[in-house]
């Protein structure tokens, strides 16, 4: 199935190509074209979606290399290279699987410019499954990169109140971090004479220079990720960006991070990757630690929900760092259900903003009264946050945990009271929004959730249950790719 | 070497000579003709091309004249250019009521001095050259004569550059006297020998009238203000070809004639270019008219172009040919925008007037977006694979802090870009722009194409040929 990758990566550009011939033959953007324009975003994402699974149906789990590769000749040495692993393979599906509830999530809050918005998340579903899916270093920063603009536009054209400086805030600090990293990637192709990402997965880089070309990557990686103290990007972005632009951020976009150490960072700097642990393990304990506390203080939703994004994301670096196989496997684990959770719990904050247009938490307060179907979901994601066992939050935390205690038991004793810390913020958040009285009068006529939100939460409930009843799904599916990731890490640093 | 095969070679020079006085002739009788002599200047500008691409290749006039891979590259690159800057100006000056025949002549007259520049071989011809090249500018620059403004910038691209082309001068004398040749063959082997004071005195004069002549800094100064005072369609020619050419002579010079002092000049250029990079992103920050912010734009790119040389490999070379082109297509089409906008009359300069543009003019709108974007370096834009050659070649040669601070003035750098792309797409704007002419129009959204996505087909061919174009110099 050659070609597949190439197919499900540039599908979304078809919707685009769709909607621009639609846009050009009905010269106005009058509320029929604006409809369709809507249409036929959903559909694209939702034939993508259909490719993803194709994707994993055709995907051999028992092989721990590449698969469905694409290679071609560009120029300058660069190849047009794609291809996916077990671990890659899982981002495409989680992108593709956000796209369409994104695009659903947007369906009435999004009233300006409504076609532009639809191209801009349709351009950035193309991109960030090219970047999970570049086998090329140069081909992976083009699709990285590029994937700055149009969040750049969604935040800055559908955003709130301080969009402009939360938009230029999240394009420089990405930036700069990126810049190092593509320093880094032309001295690795001069050096190693070639760009090819399996190929340098088993190149021996000299350790001296290991260092530095880690330090770049993680410049790169730590920013996106975001890691405590390069993070203070990500609660500007979050408050103004749109709801989808949140579900996006958070579910996706911030895994390119997770994903960058995973394919760079471990199998081909190991020796500055082991040098560094430490330095992780402290930044990632003092993320979970420090952002929850962060988290309990806010007196926004939005904002609370990203500081505890900023504090999953420790036990993912944290994770991924332990360099064995608990580790990784929950490290991937994490992103995928923090995807999936954070998310949800966004498209929820999205539900009460729709409504009453704001997200102080002070507002709000027995909701449960008015709106049990909507309390009920929120219960069950704040669970899923929080790390409850049967929802897909606990696999990821135990197993990071299990995982750092095996390397280092202190990591992993300071990380077990940021499972407490969660609980404190996340509960105390839902019951001042959820129960108590119903004593602000602006709230007596809210009403509950309507079928469109009903049928945009119903994947995510599953999918949140699924994973956490039956995590194999995921491990299945990734067991031998990491296995070789963790062999040829262990073997370089000679643990 | 017998004096018609001399002459063989010097194709492209010969008939742009003969079409510029000709037309000229021509325009003296017939001043209305302006559409014909437009066909016939863009006529002689493809033959010279033709000959440029396939004409005989060697060394002619006693070394002072080459025709190699890198003459040709540059001088089609040049010749294009030229060609595009004719329609973009006859239009712009039609509108402003300025019949002047004289435009396409004078363009000519620049593409053959800038022709001479990439194909000199000695210090005589690469003088000639370049003051054929400036004379021409300089009254382009004036062009639009009842416009203060537009006099102001001619007279001081005048006499800057006339202090330029006099430390370009004095440093050729200096270089005579102690090397005894004015040849870029024989320079070499003096230099090999040991290279004296006394060169490398006249070296760096010449390199300064030079970096005066690609506006790198410290020697900048003079281009925000020619920039903002010239008629933009001039503008839109003279910040691409011009600079080209002078980028390919600073090469030629460098590598044919002082490659034995690689390691002297390499330091110094390592200095003009991270200078440029500094100045054009910091000094950026301050501007709000768009012509100036795009002449500091100008004076980093040169910076960047500057560091690819300064690796002093064929690598960096080929990465300068490879950067200037790019940038020469991003520069025009950018002033073409500026040229196809206004409002009421009036031109849009600046950053504040291009507010809502994306809901007015999205078509204008998407290419300076696209430039904007391609200026940053950002993927898959032509301006990011520009600059993927030089710091892959600053990087393989050993310059990699040099690297890393080019990269990190093209963080600072973004923040302009950002700006512009700010207002176009976020702010509301007041509305009432005119229609765009059509050729600036086309002009524009063409080169924006070619910025994305046409240029990741068109590097399969810029990139061996630019290689060739490098390996013409000998490094290696």
């Amino acid at each position: 199935m050659t070609g597949l990758l190439s197919l499900i990566t540039f599908a979304p550009l078809i919707g685009v190509a769709a909607i621009l011939v639609l846009r050009f033959f009905a010269k106005t953007e009058d509320e029929k074209t604006v409809s369709a324009g809507k249409w036929i975003a959903f559909v694209t994402t939702l034939a993508t979606l259909a490719l993803a699974i194709l994707l994993v149906a055709e995907f051999d789990p028992a092989n721990p290399g590449f698969q469905f590769v694409e290679d071609a000749n560009w120029f300058a040495g660069i190849h047009y290279r794609m291809g996916v692993d077990g671990i890659s393979i899982l981002f495409v599906l989680l992108t593709a699987f956000l796209m369409p509830i994104c695009i659903a999530a947007s369906w009435k809050s999004i009233e300006t410019r409504v076609l532009e918005y639809m191209i801009a998340f349709l351009v950035l579903e193309a991109l960030v499954i090219g970047v999970f899916c570049a086998l090329d270093l140069v081909l992976f920063y083009v699709f990285f990169e590029f994937g700055l603009v149009p969040m750049f536009l969604i935040l800055g054209i559908w955003g709130g109140k301080r969009r402009v400086y939360a938009a230029f805030k999240f394009f420089l600090y990405t930036l700069l971090g990126s810049v190092l990293m593509l320093a880094a990637i032309l001295g690795m192709i001069g050096i190693a004479g070639t760009s090819s990402i399996p190929a340098l997965m088993v190149y021996k880089f000299d350790p001296a220079l290991q260092t530095w070309l880690w330090l770049a990557f993680f410049a790169s990686f730590a920013v996106k990720m975001p890691m405590w103290p390069v993070h203070t990007w990500l609660p500007d972005a979050h408050v103004e960006a749109p709801t989808a632009g949140s579900v996006i951020l958070a579910g996706i976009l911030l895994k390119m991070g997770g994903y960058g150490f995973l394919r760079f960072s471990l199998p081909m700097f190991p020796q500055a990757s082991e040098y560094f642990t430490p330095l992780v393990f402290a930044m990632s304990v003092i993320a979970i630690v420090y952002t929850s506390l962060v988290a309990f203080r806010q007196t926004d939703i939005k904002k609370l929900i990203a500081y505890s994004s900023v504090a999953h994301m420790g036990f993912v670096t944290m994770g991924i760092f332990s360099g064995n196989d608990a580790g990784v496997q929950g490290a991937i684990f994490q992103m995928l259900s923090h995807g999936v959770i954070s998310g949800a719990l966004f498209l929820c904050v999205g539900v009460v903003y729709d409504r009453m247009h704001t997200r102080e938490i002070a507002f709000y307060g027995g909701l449960v009264n008015r709106m049990p179907w909507y309390a009920a979901v929120f219960m069950l994601f704040t669970m899923g946050n929080v790390g409850l066992p049967g929802t897909s939050g606990f696999v990821g935390e135990i197993l990071t945990m299990t995982g750092a205690y095996g390397v280092s038991t202190w990591t992993a004793i300071f990380a077990t009271t940021g499972v407490i810390l969660s609980a404190v913020y996340a509960l105390s958040l839902y019951r001042r929004v959820i129960f108590g009285e119903l004593t602000n009068p602006a709230l007596a006529e809210i009403g509950d959730l309507d079928w469109r939100e009903v049928a945009i939460f119903a994947p995510l409930i599953a999918s949140t249950l699924y994973l956490g009843i039956y995590p194999a799904a995921v491990f299945d599916l990734t067991q031998a790719s990491v296995d070789n990731l963790v062999a040829l890490y262990s073997a370089a640093t000679g643990a | 070497m017998t004096f018609s095969a001399d002459l063989a070679l010097a194709g492209p020079q010969l008939t742009l000579a003969i079409a510029a006085l000709v037309l000229l002739v021509f325009g003296a009788f017939a001043p209305r003709a302006t559409n014909l002599m437009t066909l016939g200047s863009i006529g002689a500008l493809a033959i010279a091309a033709y000959y440029a691409a396939f004409g005989t290749q060697g060394r002619g006039f006693a070394g002072g004249l080459v025709a190699d891979d890198a003459s040709a590259f540059s001088q089609v690159a040049i010749f294009i250019a030229s060609a595009i800057a004719i329609p973009l100006g006859q239009k712009w000056f039609a509108q402003r009521g300025i019949r002047n025949f004289e435009f396409p002549v004078l363009i000519l007259l620049a593409a053959l001095g800038m022709a001479m520049m990439v194909s000199a071989g000695d210090l005589i011809s690469l003088y000639i050259g370049v003051e054929l090249q400036s004379l021409a500018l300089y009254v382009l620059a004036a062009m639009h004569r009842d416009d203060a403004k537009a006099s102001e910038a001619g007279l001081k691209y005048f006499v800057l550059g006339a202090l330029s082309s006099g430390l370009l001068l004095y440093g050729a004398s200096l270089i005579y006297g102690f090397a005894g040749s004015t040849k870029f063959d024989d320079i070499a082997v003096a230099v090999q020998a040991g290279a004296g004071t006394g060169v490398l005195f006249g070296l760096v004069f010449l390199i300064c009238g030079l970096a005066f002549k690609v506006s790198a800094a410290p020697f900048h100064m003079w281009t925000p203000d020619v920039y903002e005072g010239a008629p933009t369609p001039v503008v839109a020619f003279f910040a691409g070809a011009p600079k080209l050419a002078a980028m390919v002579l600073f090469a030629r010079a460098l590598s044919e004639g002082f490659h034995g002092a690689s390691a002297q000049w390499s330091q110094v250029l390592v200095i003009i270019a991270l200078l440029s990079i500094g100045v054009g992103a910091f000094a950026g920050l301050a501007q709000s008219n768009l012509k100036r912010l795009w002449a500091y734009s100008s004076i980093a790119n040169v910076g960047y172009a500057v560091l690819g040389l300064a690796s002093g490999t064929a690598e960096g070379v080929q990465a300068m040919f490879v950067f200037m082109v790019l940038y020469m297509v991003d520069v025009t089409g950018f002033f073409a925008c500026l040229a196809a906008l206004s409002r009421s009359g009036k031109p849009m300069e600046t950053i504040e007037d291009m507010a809502g543009l994306m809901k007015e003019r999205p078509g204008i709108a998407l290419a300076m977006t696209a430039f904007a974007l391609s200026a940053l370096g950002l993927p898959p834009f032509s301006g990011f694979w520009a600059k993927f050659y030089v710091f892959k070649a600053a990087i393989d040669s050993g310059l990699g802090v040099a690297a890393v601070l080019g990269l990190v003035g093209s963080v600072v750098a973004a923040f302009y870009y950002l700006r512009l792309i700010k207002v176009m797409w976020f702010d509301g704007g007041v509305g009432g722009t005119d229609a765009p002419p059509a050729e600036a129009r086309t002009i524009a959204i063409a080169a924006a194409l070619f910025s994305f996505p046409l240029v990741l087909g068109a590097l399969v061919f810029i990139d061996p040929l630019a290689k060739a174009a490098a390996a013409a110099f000998g490094l290696v």
